[in-house]
């Protein structure tokens, strides 16, 4: 099953990777670029019988390692059953 | 007034990316006394160590964030019970990102404001003298130490930064050369300029600066081995 998963900053951590991105379509002539955000997208295969056990999975996979609930909210999507 | 400690027995922890753990156990080994080793990631117990060190550099290549896969050495779990124990543990730069992700400490650091890896020299205040790290300083001491790093940006919320300031866990701060605490004298973007904190016990201390980077008459600067010989007295 194919499970993915956004990691984003919270609110108000201050993203320097994001204000240079944001700057770099200033300059390139998107003037209405209010603000950009950059994060992670993880994508991860396993075997699980059902999807809410996937999901489930995922969620223990983001608490224990795969975000820092310091500074990251993360969000959990599982692709139904098939490729 | 102070008297060394028995038996120093120093543990110099060694991740796949550490790359400050030599020049920390060649100064650790200019201890009166002080017996040194590296300990392998791999390793399940510090042994008869009675002072652990996690050096700077790159554990896991930073991958996913820094400290983040070093927390999952078997190695950390004896660091986290010989802490729990009340041993001393110091995190150096990657060592102190590698102790926020364990929980050993709180907050975490975040990349820096400027975006830039920031390598120089920047002076620190020292704020506490009642933990190993610090006993053989004076409150208000102003020291020259080396940074070298991308993520030292010391971030955790409002509540977390109130705890700590009441409980006295901020140890170093980032100053001017005179002790001032300013704006312009933060490197990095931390909260209330903070450069090293300690846990609620004392025992566990995390900084960004390198104080085994400025330890030797050669390198032209000695404070930090203050912080080591600090560690090496009772």
């Amino acid at each position: 099953m194919k499970t993915q998963v956004t990691v984003t900053l919270k609110n108000g951590i201050l993203d320097p990777q994001g204000k240079a991105v944001e700057h770099a379509l200033h300059s390139l002539g998107f003037a209405g670029v209010r603000g950009v955000r950059i994060g992670k997208f993880i994508e991860i295969e396993m075997d699980a019988p059902a999807t809410e056990q996937a999901k489930k999975d995922a969620e223990e996979m983001c608490k224990k390692l795969l975000a820092n609930p310091v500074m990251e909210n993360y969000r959990v999507t599982v692709a139904e059953q098939g490729k | 007034m102070t008297t060394a400690v028995q038996n120093l027995k120093v543990g110099v922890v060694v991740f796949p990316g550490s790359n400050c753990d030599r020049d920390t156990l060649h100064v650790a080994s200019l201890l009166p006394g002080a017996q040194v080793r590296s300990v392998w990631h791999k390793e399940t117990s510090l042994g008869d160590c009675n002072l652990a060190i996690l050096p700077g550099g790159f554990s896991y290549g930073d991958y996913l964030r820094c400290g983040a896969i070093a927390r999952f050495s078997p190695v950390m779990k004896a660091v986290a019970d010989f802490a729990q124990k009340g041993g001393t543990v110091i995190g150096i730069c990657n060592g102190f990102q590698v102790l926020t992700e364990s929980h050993l400490l709180p907050g975490v650091l975040l990349p820096n404001e400027s975006r830039k890896f920031i390598c120089k020299n920047v002076h620190l205040r020292v704020e506490r003298t009642d933990i190993p790290a610090t006993r053989g300083l004076n409150k208000g001491d102003v020291l020259k130490m080396p940074i070298a790093h991308g993520d030292g940006n010391f971030f955790a919320d409002e509540e977390a930064i109130a705890r700590l300031e009441k409980n006295g866990q901020v140890v170093v701060r980032y100053c001017d050369e005179r002790g001032n605490v300013t704006a312009e004298a933060n490197p990095n973007g931390a909260r209330n300029n903070i450069a090293g904190i300690c846990n609620e016990r004392g025992n566990v201390f995390g900084l960004m600066p390198h104080p085994e980077r400025c330890s030797e008459d050669i390198l032209g600067n000695t404070d930090g081995f203050r912080i080591f010989k600090s560690l090496a007295t009772l």
